[in-house]
This record gives structure tokens, C-alpha cells and sequence, in this order.
């Protein structure tokens, strides 16, 4: 019964116990399973170590938030960074208004390059462009006439030379084909190359110099480790693209990578590709990302939910009223009001790490929050801020008036008391006992 | 005995190489100079290990165990260092699990069936070309099926590499059912007399539990014709994948029994560190690795060789 309260209580106790601040100490085990988790999401070794020391020296003195541990909150800064890293300006494609638009796809081998050129094709076709799909993969074997296939599927016209090697030839031409015809947007598909071949990064720089792209996609397996930096800081200083797409974000990865590309090459992330299906490409949230890679995403939103939730002036107003023995059924009702604003006391212990087992022996039960509620509401305000006037025939009309039995009424009143009680042992000054009542309160 | 060994190690060394000089050069930065191994070098062998996709926890067993294996050595030496650390490597790679004599198994079933399964992307339908070409080349007669019904050109892709490789192909339609191509493709070759039998299938995720309901199908199709089938199941994973390769490797086994892996795309700067962790968790050895686009680009993966590559100039094996 005495869990809502545990929120306020809390932050006294973060006073006493130093806890208030975010020091080296307490936030260095947080950190380092933060590290792990960011490993684990295939995060290249020297980004995620640096990340982390970047968001630890700005992070550092600053003040704990009611209701989280210094863990929860570090774990939140760690997000917001993320999120706000994986995000960044322009992520938009860009357009042509006037003259064609032309987009070239560049990336590794097995990435999904031809997949994804025909769903970009699809999605833009749909926003009215016109467009023109252009095979200058001359090296798989059959891969212009997947890009066919596509074309057909999709209604969508392919631009290939039959016989042709040179795909800076293939790329200009299918321009001028677009001219001639009526097509405003071409989206060239390319060979997937490694970064490491000379030749056929010269040719793909060549194709670039050639059509001068409007925009120029680094397409990447969402699946890919450590050696996506590489891969990626080798295309952008060879062609310098403008964004990148993540692809097979249907399985599970963690996605990872993506983190590491973003810390090599300052390119935002434009689409992400996630399914078979030539609809499967969606415009990028960064913020899903980030939760994904951190693969923590109920601490975050839980943290969220406290800060947006948990007005600090009102908490201040209550911990002032507390330490001044003050506390009536008024505080009472507005701390069941913000419980209940952030979701289900269960629900919101059940998100803590390590608190599920614990929940299991805990008497928490929102049905009794609202039966509370309803029997503070059933009160005259004369009666919240001073319950000693509340005698039988006062409680059995509250009885009557919140639908409750006058055992419900009476429970309430003395749990209220023992409350009460509590509070004044804390706030006195025999401090003691305090620290112990508290640490059987805290959920963290 | 081996079928084809096909182990050029120059062709190995070199697409190795931008790996090795980088692993070498780490290592021998940070151990050079210095008789004891510290903490500092330590977390930088961390550095190497999980630059390399090895995986955190993977890492910290495997510099355990150095660990553990120096505190009862004099000989902390920098090569000493290196076989220790390679020692332990080679180890974890699965190179005690015995692997039949695949002459005598190819003679022994005819045909002898292989299934090759992976997400999408991995190097699937080249490394049945591959496959093919090694085999046809052993004086083999092989025939390949094309059961990815599914991908767009998947088909024709196929059929280029079955002409590379001179075998014979049997085409699928569209959208067909792909067990039923691999029932044709069985079929065929028992009355063609074929030794060996390549099914290549469509990419699939392993998340994907329809998709991966349909691999059983396949198989329980294919054994209706020679109830011994599928000889083989080999996943092919792409050099480039982190820690989900693991993942992949997890669920494919749920779904069906894998004999052997195969690493592609080895011969960029990725390292396929992540296979350590797939071979601690499925007992599976890895059977060939991809080293390029060309059709002699497959090789026999010899667990010590491969290590040995990354290793090249420094330390020796225990043999
Ligand atoms: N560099 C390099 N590229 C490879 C290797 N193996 C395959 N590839 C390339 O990777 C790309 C994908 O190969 P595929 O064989 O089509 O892969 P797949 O698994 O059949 O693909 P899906 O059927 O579409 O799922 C192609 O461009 C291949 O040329 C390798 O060992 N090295
Ligand atoms: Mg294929």
C-alpha cells in the first residue's frame, strides 16, 4: 500500500545516501553493461568507447531525477545521445525540382542494393515521380534481369544495354533515356564491390563523376560487425555519399552498425528496408533505432515516463509538506493522480531490471488505487486535510458515496495513519530507523 | 582423405592480408618490448579480439584461458604469446569434430544430396557454382537445383553458374513450390546416374518462422525420393555478419539439422570473428570459406590454416 509513495520517499533518500548526483561511482556498473550491450549490438570496439567516455564526462555531477537511480538515469542520457546522434539534419531525400533527380546506390556485395532500388522506386512512384530504373550490375551473374523482373512486378520502366561492360556508359545513357522519355527520377543500381578493390571502386567514382547524383546511398546489411567502419569511411571518401540505408532490419539484429558508420561519416540515415515485400521501406526514426540498440527500451521508457510525468516543483511541494508533517489526504490523492498518469504501479515496477521476482511478493494491486481514489474523492475537503474529524457517520457516508464497505473506509484511515507515522519518524530527527524504513521502500 | 583441398594459402594470405598485417601489427605493437603481459595489454588483445567480431564473451573466455595458460609458463615471449593465443583460437573452431571421408560417402549413396540454406544475401548461389565446379572437377557428375522459386532472376543467376561450372541445371518456375524442384531435381538424378546433388534455396532470415517451416518441407520432400536426403545442410554466413551470425546459426539449427558452414566473403577486411561463438554454441564444423566472386574462390577450410593466416609471420602452432 505504501509503494506509491516509495517515488517521494525516494528522493529523500537519494540526500541522504549522496545519491543525488551522478558521480564516476555510481554510474561506472551502469556503464560498463552499457558497453557490453552496445558490443553485443555489434557497435564497432573504439566507437562505443568512445561514446560512452563522451557521454560520462558530460553526464557527470548532474542531478538525479525522483524516482530513478543514477543506473536508469545514465541509461537515459546514453539514449537521448543515441537518438539525437542517429538522427542529425536532412533527412529528407533530396529532389530535383526542376531538372531530373538522380539517385545512385552503391554498397558491398549481398546487401540488398537491387531489392532496395526497386522499393525506392515503388515509394517514389507513389509520391508522383516519375521513374526510371537503371541496371549497371554487368557482374552478378543475372542481376540485370532481376532488376527486370522488379521493373515488371512494379510497372516501373529498367534502362540495360544488352552486351554492355561499361557502366558509366550505361548510367549516362540511361539519363538522356529519361529526357527523351518523360522520366523525371533515375535510380541507378550498381554492383555490390568491396571497399577494397581498387578497380571497381575507381569505376563507381567514375559513374558518380559522371551523372553527378542528387543523392548518393550507401546501402548496408543492418546486420553487419565490426568492419562496417571500414567499409563505410572507404565509400564515403571514394564517393561521398549523401545518407545511408539500413536493409534486413526484419531479422534481428541489433543494428549496431549503424552507430559505427554514423561516427565514421557524418551522413544521416535515410530509409530503412525490412521485409520482402516491395513495400517494406519506411523513412527513418532514430529514435527506434536507439532503442533498439540498446535493447533497453523499457528502462528508457520508463525514465521517460517519470521525467515527463513527474512535475519536480509538485514533488518539491510534497517533500516540503512531508518534512513538515503535513501530509493530508490532498497530497495523497495528487501522488495517486501522477502514479496513475504513468501507467500501472505494476507496470511500472515490472519495468525495473531484476524487479519482476520481487513483484511477485509485493502487494501492489491497481484496483486498490482506484478504490482509494474513489474514497478520497467521496471526502469533503474540510475531512482530506484534516481525517481526524472523520467519525462513523462521516466514514459511513463516504461508505455509501464511493461504493465501498466501512472496513474499506476503515483499512484506508489506519493505513493512512501508519503512513503518517512513518513519515514522522523519517523527518525526525532520530534518524536511524529512517534509513532502513526507506531502503525496505525503494524499488531500485 | 579430402576431396578437393583447393587450399591455395597464397590465395588465402592475400585475402587475408589486409586483416593480418592489421591483427599482426596490433599484436605486435602491443606485445613487443614488453617480457609480462599487463592489464593494458590485455584490454588491447580485447581490442583486437573484438575488433575482429569475436564477441565480448567469447573474448574474455579466450583471454582467460591465455591468461591462465601464461600465469604457469616462464615463457611469456611474444611468440609465446601468439601460439598460446592461437592455440586457444584453433580450439574453439570446432577442429576435433571428424569429418567422414567424403569419397567413400559419395560413393556410398548416389546421389549424394547437399542442401545449401542462409538469409538472404549471404553468398548462397555462388558458392553452389563453386561447389559445383569443385566437384565436376573431381571427375564427379553433378546436377544442381534451383529451389529458390522466390527471388526475382534467382533462376537465371543459377543457370549462369551451372554453365560456368558445365553441370546440369533443373530449372524452376516462378513461384513455384520450391520442395517440389528439389523432389525433381532428386528425381532426375537418380535416373541420370548423378554422383552428387547441389539444392540452393531462397534466402530466408532466420526470424522468418513460415520460411523456416518450409526448409522442413523441403527436406521431408527430398527424402521421399531417397530417404537418406539430404546428405548435407550447409549454411552459408556472410564473413561480414556480427554477433547475429550466431543467431542464425542457433535457429537454422532449430529447424534443421546443419552439417557444415560456410564463411563468404572473406576476402574484404572482415574478419568472420563471429564464427568462434557459432562453432562454442553448435557443435558444426566449418567446411569451406568464400575469398571471392570467381569460381575457384572456395577453399577447404582448414581450422589452423585460417588461423595461421591471420597470424601469418608470428608464432607457430602447436601441431
Ligand atoms: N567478395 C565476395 N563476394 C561474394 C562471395 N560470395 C558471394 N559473393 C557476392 O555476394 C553477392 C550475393 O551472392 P549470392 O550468391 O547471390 O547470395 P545468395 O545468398 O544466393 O543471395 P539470395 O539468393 O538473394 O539470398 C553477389 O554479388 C556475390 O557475387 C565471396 O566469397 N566474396
Ligand atoms: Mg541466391
Amino acid at each position: 500500500m505504501l509503494d506509491e509513495l516509495s517515488l517521494k520517499l525516494e528522493k529523500v533518500l537519494k540526500k541522504v545516501t549522496g545519491q543525488g548526483r551522478l558521480t564516476e561511482d555510481n554510474i561506472s556498473d551502469t556503464l560498463r553493461e552499457i558497453r557490453r550491450v552496445l558490443l553485443d549490438a555489434d557497435v564497432n570496439y573504439k566507437v562505443a568507447k568512445k561514446f560512452i567516455d563522451d557521454v560520462k564526462t558530460k553526464a557527470l555531477g548532474k542531478e538525479v531525477l525522483v524516482s530513478v537511480s543514477p543506473g536508469q538515469l545514465i541509461t537515459k542520457i546514453i539514449y537521448d545521445e543515441l537518438t539525437e546522434l542517429m538522427g542529425g539534419a536532412n533527412r529528407e531525400l533530396s529532389l530535383n525540382p526542376t531538372g531530373p533527380t538522380i539517385i545512385l546506390l552503391v554498397g558491398l556485395q549481398g546487401c540488398g542494393k537491387t531489392t532496395f532500388s526497386a522499393k525506392l522506386a515503388k515509394y517514389l512512384t507513389e509520391k508522383n515521380r516519375k521513374v526510371l530504373l537503371t541496371a549497371a550490375d554487368v557482374y552478378r551473374p543475372a542481376a540485370i534481369d532481376q532488376l527486370k523482373t522488379l521493373g515488371k512486378q512494379t510497372n516501373i520502366p529498367v534502362f540495360s544495354i544488352d552486351g554492355e561492360r561499361d557502366v558509366v556508359k550505361i548510367a549516362d545513357k540511361s539519363v538522356s533515356y529519361a529526357k527523351e522519355n518523360g522520366l523525371n527520377t533515375i535510380i541507378i543500381d550498381t554492383a555490390g564491390r568491396l571497399h577494397v578493390d581498387e578497380e571497381l571502386m575507381n569505376e563507381v567514382a567514375e559513374i558518380k563523376k559522371k551523372v553527378n547524383p542528387t543523392e548518393t546511398l550507401f546501402v548496408v546489411d543492418s546486420m553487419t560487425g565490426q568492419d562496417a567502419v571500414n567499409s563505410a569511411k572507404a565509400f564515403h571518401d571514394r564517393v561521398d555519399f549523401d545518407g545511408i540505408v539500413l536493409t534486413k532490419l526484419d531479422g534481428d539484429s541489433r543494428g549496431g552498425c549503424a552507430l559505427s558508420i554514423k561516427a565514421v561519416v557524418d551522413e544521416p540515415i535515410k530509409f530503412i528496408s525490412h521485409g520482402e515485400k516491395l513495400d517494406s521501406i519506411e523513412p527513418f526514426f532514430p529514435d527506434r533505432l536507439a532503442s533498439r540498440i540498446l535493447g533497453k527500451g523499457d528502462i528508457v521508457s520508463l525514465v521517460e515516463k517519470a521525467q515527463a510525468q513527474f512535475d519536480d516543483t509538485e514533488a518539491e511541494d510534497l517533500e516540503k509538506k512531508m518534512l513538515q508533517n503535513k501530509f493530508d489526504f490532498e497530497d495523497f490523492l495528487k501522488q495517486i493522480k501522477m502514479i496513475k498518469k504513468m501507467g500501472s504501479i505494476k507496470s511500472l515496477l515490472g519495468m525495473m531490471p531484476g524487479m519482476n521476482s520481487a513483484l511477485k511478493n509485493a502487494d501492489v494491486d491497481d484496483k486498490q488505487l482506484v478504490r482509494v481514489e474513489s474514497i478520497i474523492q467521496s471526502m469533503t475537503k474540510e475531512e482530506r486535510q484534516n481525517p481526524k474529524i472523520l467519525n462513523g457517520n462521516r466514514r459511513k457516508r463516504i461508505a455509501r458515496g464511493s461504493g465501498n464497505t466501512i472496513q474499506d473506509i476503515n483499512r484506508l484511515l489506519k493505513q493512512f495513519k501508519e503512513m503518517q507515522k512513518m513519515m514522522k519518524s523519517m523527518t525526525g530527527k532520530g534518524g536511524k530507523n529512517m534509513k532502513k524504513q526507506l531502503k525496505n521502500l525503494r524499488f531500485n | 582423405m579430402k576431396l578437393f583441398k583447393n587450399i591455395n594459402i597464397d590465395k588465402l594470405k592475400s585475402g587475408l592480408s589486409k586483416t593480418r598485417e592489421k591483427v599482426v601489427n596490433k599484436i605486435s605493437e602491443t606485445i613487443s618490448g614488453k617480457a609480462k603481459l599487463d592489464e593494458a595489454t590485455l584490454e588491447e588483445l580485447e581490442e583486437i579480439l573484438i575488433s575482429s567480431d569475436i564477441g565480448f564473451d567469447t573474448t574474455e573466455r579466450i583471454i582467460e584461458r591465455t591468461r591462465i595458460s601464461l600465469k604457469s609458463e616462464g615463457d611469456r615471449s611474444t611468440l609465446n604469446v601468439f601460439t598460446i593465443i592461437q592455440n586457444e583460437l584453433v580450439k574453439s573452431l570446432n577442429d576435433h569434430i571428424e569429418l567422414k571421408d567424403e569419397f567413400e560417402e559419395i560413393e556410398k549413396y548416389k546421389p549424394y544430396v547437399i542442401l545449401i540454406v542462409g538469409v538472404n544475401g549471404a553468398g548462397k548461389t555462388t558458392t553452389v557454382g563453386k561447389l559445383a565446379h569443385n566437384y565436376r572437377k573431381a571427375g564427379l557428375k553433378v546436377l544442381i537445383g534451383s529451389a529458390d522459386t522466390f527471388r526475382a532472376a534467382a533462376n537465371e543467376q543459377l543457370e549462369i553458374w551451372a554453365k560456368r561450372a558445365g553441370v546440369e541445371i533443373i530449372q524452376s518456375v516462378s513461384g513455384s513450390d520450391p520442395s517440389s524442384v528439389a523432389f525433381d531435381t532428386i528425381q532426375t538424378a537418380k535416373n541420370e546416374n548423378a554422383d552428387v546433388v547441389i539444392i540452393d534455396t531462397a534466402g530466408r532470415l532466420h526470424t522468418k518462422n513460415n520460411l523456416m517451416e518450409e526448409l522442413k518441407k523441403i527436406k521431408r520432400v527430398m527424402s521421399k525420393v531417397v530417404d537418406y536426403a539430404p546428405n548435407e545442410t550447409f549454411l552459408v554466413l556472410d564473413g561480414n555478419t556480427g554477433q547475429n551470425m550466431v543467431f542464425q546459426a542457433n535457429e537454422f539449427s532449430k529447424f534443421t539439422e546443419l552439417t557444415g558452414l560456410i564463411v563468404t566473403k572473406l576476402d574484404g577486411t572482415a574478419k568472420g570473428g563471429a564464427i568462434f561463438q557459432v562453432c562454442s554454441e553448435q557443435k558444426i564444423p566449418i567446411k569451406y570459406i568464400g575469398v571471392g566472386e570467381g569460381i575457384e574462390d572456395l577453399q577447404t577450410f582448414e581450422p589452423k590454416e585460417f588461423v595461421k593466416a591471420l597470424f601469418a609471420h608470428n608464432g607457430t602452432l602447436d601441431e
